[in-house]
């Protein structure tokens, strides 16, 4: 029986540390609050409340218990560590793992660093940029200068925010040096379409994940959370925006 | 086309490199993009609208993803974003943005919105995907 029903506490802690990790790492605001509430309700509390938003997460479940608060301040995208949660999420439901070994595994995943490394993000992102500059039919002659693009803006991005920690400054900085080159490239002759090579190497710094968060999240009702994911895509693009624009403005 | 089918294969999976999808999906993110980006050169290529054609694409990526979701048991989200990508307008907003920047208010408006509309159309086929799969489930279950 003591196992079975563990004390709420625990419970409380556990539902929040998934929660947590899964929202800094990029998952929906529906998935967490959903992923929380199954973990508690498998774990024995079947009437639980949770209210997700992309900066802070708020948990309670019935009883004399007070409810929890979680300030999340820094958002990455890691979607293996969504997976993992979302995979000890199904072990608790199938009563594979006790709360303890829960906790356990929990605070495993949050201290791991499960990223590749920077120098393969870098590679991946430079073969983006030239793949994209091939879909958007750029010519076969941009491909270098687009990877190169592509993989100096990418490189720009992860240290300046390092460095700053503010994202649209960063992602600003980013796409400036994106202009640049591509513009350096082209006037050395080089490169033949300014437009296309700035547009494939820019790719990697789209908002995509926060796009599709955002609607996916207003359309299964959570408005506040849609609207604010939705804001920050809008910001990123517009820092972007404005870092290409610089550089099309003064040449 | 040939080049089209590769290079979308290889920046979907790359986007999974980026995005830090599980090891063993990436391949998988490369197949949901792949698929998606050929439906939409193919539709472009027949004369269909861009928004119509984004539309379609994205409906088929977010089915495809939930499939691959549904048999490998790990979260939509992985699949569908790598797949969403290339669908991106981001051609379009950079000339909207460029006609901005030289005082060109009426081009650029015309692009802004269409790049708007292609956003939305993208918003509107996941969600289709979505109801379609909730609806599968609700029969299933009865």
């Amino acid at each position: 029986m003591e196992n079975k029903f563990p004390q709420s506490i625990e419970v409380i802690e556990l539902c929040l540390l998934a929660g947590k990790i899964m929202l800094q790492c990029g998952a929906e605001t529906y998935r967490v609050e959903d992923t929380m509430i199954r973990i508690a309700a498998s774990l024995g509390i079947p009437e639980s409340h949770s209210y997700v938003t992309p900066t802070g997460i708020i948990f309670s479940i019935d009883g004399t218990e007070p409810a929890k608060f979680i300030r999340i301040s820094e958002r990455t995208t890691d979607l293996y560590k969504v997976t993992l949660v979302n995979g000890v999420s199904r072990k608790i439901s199938s009563g594979e793992l006790t709360s303890q070994q829960a906790l356990i595994r929990l605070k495993e995943i949050q201290s791991a660093d499960f990223t590749f490394p920077i120098y393969q993000q870098i590679i991946a992102a430079s073969i983006a940029s030239g793949c994209f500059l091939l879909m958007f039919l750029g010519q076969w002659a941009d491909f270098i200068p687009a990877l190169i693009a592509g993989g100096v803006g990418f490189t720009c991005f992860v240290y300046v925010h390092r460095i700053l920690k503010v994202k649209f400054f960063s992602e600003f900085i980013a796409s400036f040096v994106i202009g640049a080159i591509a513009f350096l490239f082209v006037s050395l002759g080089i490169g033949q379409e300014l437009d296309k090579i700035i547009i494939g190497s820019v790719m990697p710094l789209v908002p995509g994940l926060l796009i599709t968060n955002a609607v996916r999240d207003l359309m299964a009702g959570h408005l506040i959370s849609g609207l604010s994911k939705g804001a920050e895509a809008f910001l990123t693009a517009f820092a972007i925006g404005t870092g290409v624009a610089v550089i099309i403005a003064f040449f | 086309m040939i080049v089209h089918v590769i290079t979308s294969f290889i920046a979907s999976a790359a986007f999974g490199v980026l995005f830090n999808a599980p090891k063993k999906s990436i391949i998988k993110c490369g197949l949901v993009g792949m698929t998606g980006w050929v439906v939409y050169i193919l539709l472009v290529n027949n004369e269909y609208e861009a928004v119509v054609a984004s539309l379609i694409a994205a409906v088929v990526i977010a089915v495809i993803s939930h499939i691959f979701a549904r048999i490998y048991k790990t979260p939509v989200i992985i699949f569908s974003v790598s797949g969403i990508i290339p669908l991106v307008p981001g051609g379009l907003a950079y000339d909207a943005m460029r006609h901005f920047v030289v005082d060109d208010y009426n081009v650029a408006v015309q692009l802004a919105a269409k790049a708007f509309m292609i956003s939305g159309a993208i918003a509107v086929g996941l969600v289709i995907s979505e109801v379609l799969y909730q609806l599968i489930l609700k029969m299933k279950v009865k």
